[in-house]
């Protein structure tokens, strides 16, 4: 039983990466765009496992464990936003967005 | 074990791109939460399997239902029965079961070969428990710290605004 090769554990976790950049950039959509951000911090946090995997050192799975908590405390802080706005735009569309003044 | 890193982080790179190309937000959801489930399955792989179980509670699990909880609270009204109905017919949950599926496989197939895999390259979750609570504990503060000020501000921006009216 071989071990997974580096390259191959970081090339999944940059395809992830530049996945979820694709999502940020195009989907219009806020809600869209934070599940592309979750992809992102997702694909980070693999990166760190397969170098935890390829050293094995447990600071991999111990960075992995602080993106979990930082994507939480993002994500639950950035929902509440999405309300907001929706509530006040009536509309999830980022571009709705550009009219914002100061 | 070689092969099940590269089945399951295929399964992740079709569900993520599926995502993407959704329409509605709670498909993509759907294949959003096969995507975390095909990673968790690769961390397994990796021999990293507290992170592995920690990935399906906490992003598959905990941040997922924050989402569609979102999603649920934004089609009050009328549209949502409309929505609701759209969003039942049969066919759109094949794709994500379907790749659920593989890797529920992968699962079984994996746990049946048992302990091989916990061998090569694994970090046992007191390895990094130990870690954690020794050169890092003031990283463990901060992480608490955030998960407050995140808990503090997500409970300011959630209030509706007659709400907070009616409190005044």
């Amino acid at each position: 039983m071989a071990e997974v090769p580096l390259r191959d554990g970081l090339l999944l976790a940059g395809i992830l990466f530049s996945l979820g950049l694709t999502g940020l950039l195009v989907r219009r959509n806020l809600i869209m765009v934070l599940m592309s951000l979750e992809v992102m911090l997702n694909a980070a946090g693999l990166a760190f496992i397969v170098a935890a995997a390829r050293w094995h050192q447990a600071d991999g799975q111990v960075m992995f464990l602080f993106i979990l908590a930082m994507a939480a405390a993002e994500v639950a802080v950035g929902l509440a936003l999405v309300r907001q706005i929706y509530e006040r735009f009536r509309s999830l569309d980022v571009d709705a967005l550009s009219a914002m003044k100061g | 074990m070689n092969f099940a890193f590269y089945i399951s982080g295929a399964v992740a790179v079709i569900a993520t791109l599926l995502m993407l190309t959704r329409v509605n937000v709670v498909h993509a959801l759907l294949y959003l939460i096969v995507s975390l489930l095909a990673v968790a399955v690769v961390f397994y792989t990796l021999g990293a399997p507290f992170a592995a179980a920690l990935e399906v509670i906490v992003y598959a699990g905990a941040i997922m239902v924050l989402f569609i909880f979102v999603v649920m609270m934004l089609n009050l009204g009328d549209r949502a029965a409309a929505m609701e109905r759209q969003w039942l017919t049969p066919g759109i949950w094949r794709g994500p079961a379907v790749l659920a599926v593989v890797l529920i496989l992968e699962m079984v197939y994996l746990l049946r070969s048992d302990a091989a895999i916990l061998s090569t390259g694994a970090v046992d979750p007191q390895a990094v428990a130990i870690a954690l609570f020794g050169p890092y504990l003031i990283c463990v503060e901060l992480a608490s710290m955030l998960l407050l000020a995140g808990l503090v501000g997500a409970y300011h921006l959630g209030f509706h605004k007659a709400e907070r009216r009616a409190r005044a």
